[in-house]
């Protein structure tokens, strides 16, 4: 019998340490070769830890929410043969060393030009921890008998939301009910209202925590001025509308996005201190000829920032298939590490939810932040009437300690130009 | 005479209006249905049901028929029997009159108001109605038009004389000698088929190149070596042209071009139906059309407000079980229930000799659905019931998608298949995969154990072959 040690591996480039999010297995659990023992997750990845060799495990090196080091020991084994550990059972590896300070400083290095995407994809990444059934593919028409369904429709349940226990997915009456019963539409309240005195203790770990870490350091760091103006898109609107008629099979529906995207990387060009990355410790602003626009997206697990790389050099129909592609990579968790990092300017948009203004938090330690909010059609004083205009507001956020106010708001009134008189987007 | 008001109208009684008016009668909802003729409509007058019924005396006759003739294995011995078509008719006319009158006190009991008459549209809430003793308003908050569809007719060869509908062939009282059928669907084929049963000499015309052109040519091949067996003559790729001068054949122009003179006592045109849209107002009330059907959605309402349609004047498949399921879920939307069409599947049955049932997406249909199918078909010549009642011609087929085996369409050909149509459809509606088909206990011996063999052999291991 001998003891193997595994060590947490280097799970992405330039990574010095990772979050341990979740135990796979437990002391005393037999494993085989290739057996998941954990996931750890780094910048923005999961990464699952698989085991090299056949054992029992003894030892657990560090509990979930903890940030190991790479190299650290994170599981014992006791496997067949000699192992890995000189017999005799030397003082055995020390404890992982758990970083030094909780909060991620060392911001990995930004290389003074991002490179082309080159893909190194770690091994097992996937965003999003075990959930509950993977949802159903889009168009998939729910599998039920016509007994649920109807009994679905009056209780106001979409099957589609509902994950069926049934062979090939199919949705029983107990399925539907189960949805039912925990589903937030049903009210489960008895007769008066009682107080609840109960405290839940949920442990900030994983990507939520990230995100935690990375929203103080830019609160904490940054003194944010936000401008928010807003944007007559109504000829925009116009455009994109006739473009997606006549576009071709193979291009993509053109959504707002890339249209902004290009009017940043226009006015990213008379101003380009914006495009940059305020190093504060050192006291440098590296300012960027790549405009790499982050992209913020919603996942099922919180808030990711998918980046496209090099918007200068990409038309407008590239951008839109690129924000596409990234999207879709972003929600169902198959976006590389590269893919969701290097920006150097971010696009934070809610949507149909966006509001009337928010105060948008900058990627630290990038300089600014673009927020789009939601187009609404709102009269607008032509001089003699009111006239039905659709208007756009952005909310954007820059770093006062390197932008001033009369730049930032030079390089927001630039954008709504732009997009207010789109063809001047696509003029030189 | 004095306006009538209600909740709910229902333009037509065929089985789409009285089924939906019916439900609604149910449900405490204050209706009225008008009808031009008797209740009923197309399926019960002058469709599906005296087609039936005239089909199954023909194929009593016929077998009669054969064992006159000797040769039958069964050592049954007869003499020639006779037709006497007049009262064939009369008993068809009476299980007509049965249902019809049912129908009639169904909806006495629902607590429908019946008002014979002719209805038009004046706008979207008010509707006249022409009566015998007048004109009749009615105004409702809620109308369904269930107005049905109508025989297409040839501007060549104009419904009169010689030359009948379906409704006429229903009609006939004696066999004619010769017979000659323009259009080869399922309804010239049904038709086709009792006539030469009852002893007509049938020539079948049809303008594209094979017989019951929906179905694929695997379910049509038996149908169409029957027809040779009844000396049915078919003429494929050919068009019908005129009557000749003396109206007493009918002209055909072949596939090369080659002209034909078919005599013919009678030229029955069966050529399709057309949605029933002219006469009741459609242009009072100006509803959105998608081609010559009224637009619906998935709630069967149309462009208007509070105006509803159901069953032929909304679309294909123009067949009576769609339209009552449509009428169903009509009058309980009206009533204030949640509802909303999403049928997985409308079994099509034709009456022909062998009789066809597709249900759901043929392999064709479902490879644009999916490229990894299961397959299995079963034939009836393996089949003990079948042997049993000289019907080995035919088979049982079961399309299942490959990745999770789910049952996406059932087709069968045989005697006596359309009873297995439930079947199929309960089995598509539950979302069957192939083991549970496979898996349910199909008692023996029946045709419907051919269900059950197919659906073990798209899994690989039918048992009987």
């Amino acid at each position: 019998m001998g003891e193997h040690v595994i060590k947490l591996p280097d799970v992405g480039e330039g990574v010095a340490e990772a979050e341990l999010v979740e135990w796979h297995v437990k002391v005393g659990d037999l494993v085989r070769e290739d057996t998941v023992l954990a996931a750890v997750m780094t910048d923005k990845a999961t990464v699952e830890i698989p085991s090299p060799v056949d054992g029992k495990v003894i030892w657990l090196g560090a509990e979930v929410g903890d940030t190991v080091a790479i190299g650290s020991a994170i599981v014992r084994l006791e496997v067949a043969g000699d192992g890995n550990v000189k017999a005799g059972g030397a003082p055995s590896v020390p404890k992982p060393e758990a970083a030094k300070e909780p909060v991620a400083k060392p911001e990995p290095k930004r290389e003074a030009k991002p490179e082309v995407l080159k893909q190194t994809p770690p091994p097992k990444a996937a965003i999003g921890l075990a959930t509950t059934g993977a949802p159903r593919p889009e168009g998939d028409k729910p599998l039920a008998s016509p007994a649920v369904r109807q009994r679905a429709r009056e209780a106001g349940v979409d099957l589609r939301q509902v994950t069926g226990s049934g062979p090939a997915g199919r949705i029983s009456h107990e399925d539907l009910e189960a949805f039912i019963a925990r589903g937030p539409q049903q009210a489960a309240r008895g007769g008066g209202l009682v107080a609840d005195n109960s405290v839940q203790d949920i442990k900030v770990v994983g990507l939520r925590r990230k995100i935690a870490e990375k929203m103080s350091l830019a609160k904490s760091r940054i003194p944010h001025i936000t401008y928010v103006e807003e944007v007559d898109v109504t000829a925009l609107e116009d455009l994109r509308a006739s473009l997606n008629k006549s576009k071709r099979a193979d291009q993509p529906k053109l959504t707002m996005l890339p249209f902004l995207m290009r009017a940043m990387v226009k006015a990213i060009s008379e101003q380009p201190q914006l495009n940059s990355i305020f190093d504060d410790d050192a006291g440098v602003i590296h300012q960027y000829g790549a405009v790499n626009i982050g992209m913020a997206a919603q996942t099922s697990n919180g808030l990711v920032v998918a980046v496209i790389k090099h918007a200068e050099a990409r038309d407008l129909w590239d951008c839109a298939a690129e924000v596409n592609r990234l999207a879709d990579a972003a929600k169902s968790g198959t976006a590389t590490r590269e893919e969701l990092s290097g920006s150097t300017i971010t696009i934070t948009s809610l949507g149909a939810m966006g509001g009337i203004a928010t105060t948008p938090v900058i990627n630290y330690p990038e300089v600014a932040i673009v927020g789009v909010n939601k187009m609404m059609i709102r009269p607008m004083w032509d001089g003699a009437s009111f006239i039905p205009r659709k208007i756009m507001n952005l909310s954007s956020s820059f770093d006062h300690r390197v932008i001033d106010g009369w730049d930032a708001a030079v390089f927001v009134q630039r954008i709504k130009a732009l997009m207010e008189t789109p063809a001047t987007i696509f003029i030189d | 005479m004095k306006e009538i008001t209600c909740k709910l109208l229902v333009i037509g009684a065929g089985p789409g209006g009285y089924v939906c008016a019916i439900r609604a009668g149910q449900l405490g909802v204050d209706t009225v249905i008008v009808e031009a003729q008797k209740p009923g409509g197309t399926c019960l007058n002058i469709g599906c049901i005296p087609s039936k019924a005239l089909i199954h005396a023909a194929d009593e006759f016929e077998k009669a028929v054969h064992l006159a003739a000797g040769g039958s294995p069964l050592g049954i011995s007869a003499s020639a029997p006779a037709l006497n078509l007049a009262k064939t008719i009369s008993w068809k006319d009476g299980i007509v009159g049965r249902l019809t009158g049912g129908v009639a006190g169904l909806l006495k009991k629902a607590r429908v108001k019946y008002v014979q008459g002719w209805a038009k549209f004046r706008d979207g809430k008010t509707v006249e109605v022409e009566t015998e003793t007048g004109t009749q308003v009615i105004k409702a908050e809620v109308i369904v038009i269930a107005t049905g569809s109508v025989p297409v007719e040839l501007p060549f060869l104009p419904f009169g004389g010689n030359v009948i509908s379906s409704t006429g062939a229903l009609a006939l009282t004696e066999v004619p000698q010769q017979l000659a059928v323009v259009g080869g669907g399922y309804i010239g084929l049904e038709l086709g088929t009792a006539f030469a049963k009852m002893g007509s000499k049938v020539t079948i015309v049809e303008a594209l190149p094979r017989l019951l052109a929906t179905y694929d040519s695997d379910l049509v091949k038996p149908v169409v070596k029957r027809l040779g067996e009844l000396g049915v003559t078919v003429m494929t790729s050919a068009k019908a042209r005129s009557l000749s001068s003396r109206r007493d054949a009918l002209l055909v122009e072949d596939a090369d071009s080659k002209d034909h003179k078919i005599s013919a006592d009678k030229v029955l045109v069966t050529v399709g139906r057309k949605p029933l849209t002219e006469g009741w107002g459609l242009d009072e009330i100006d509803l959105d059309m998608n081609g010559r059907f009224v637009k619906i959605d998935d709630q069967c309402r149309t462009s208007m407000r509070g105006v509803y349609a159901i069953g032929d004047v909304t679309g294909e498949p123009m067949l009576a079980h769609r339209a009552m399921a449509q009428g169903e879920m009509v009058a309980e939307i009206v009533a204030g229930q949640k509802r909303i069409w999403d049928k997985r599947v409308i079994p099509a049955i034709c009456f022909t000799d062998p009789e066809v049932v597709s249900a759901g997406l043929t392999p064709e249909e479902a490879k644009a659905v999916t490229s990894e199918l299961m397959i299995g078909q079963f034939p009836f010549m393996a089949n003990g019931r079948a042997m049993s009642k000289l019907a080995e011609d035919g088979f049982v087929r079961v399309v299942a998608r490959a990745d999770n085996h789910v049952v996406l369409g059932i087709q069968a050909v045989g005697t006596g298949v359309s009873e297995l149509s439930a079947a199929f459809g309960l089995a598509i509606e539950m979302g069957a995969r192939l083991e549970d088909i496979a898996g349910t206990i199909h008692s023996h011996p029946t045709q419907g154990e051919a269900f059950q063999e197919a659906a073990l052999k798209a899994l690989g291991h039918a048992l009987h072959i």
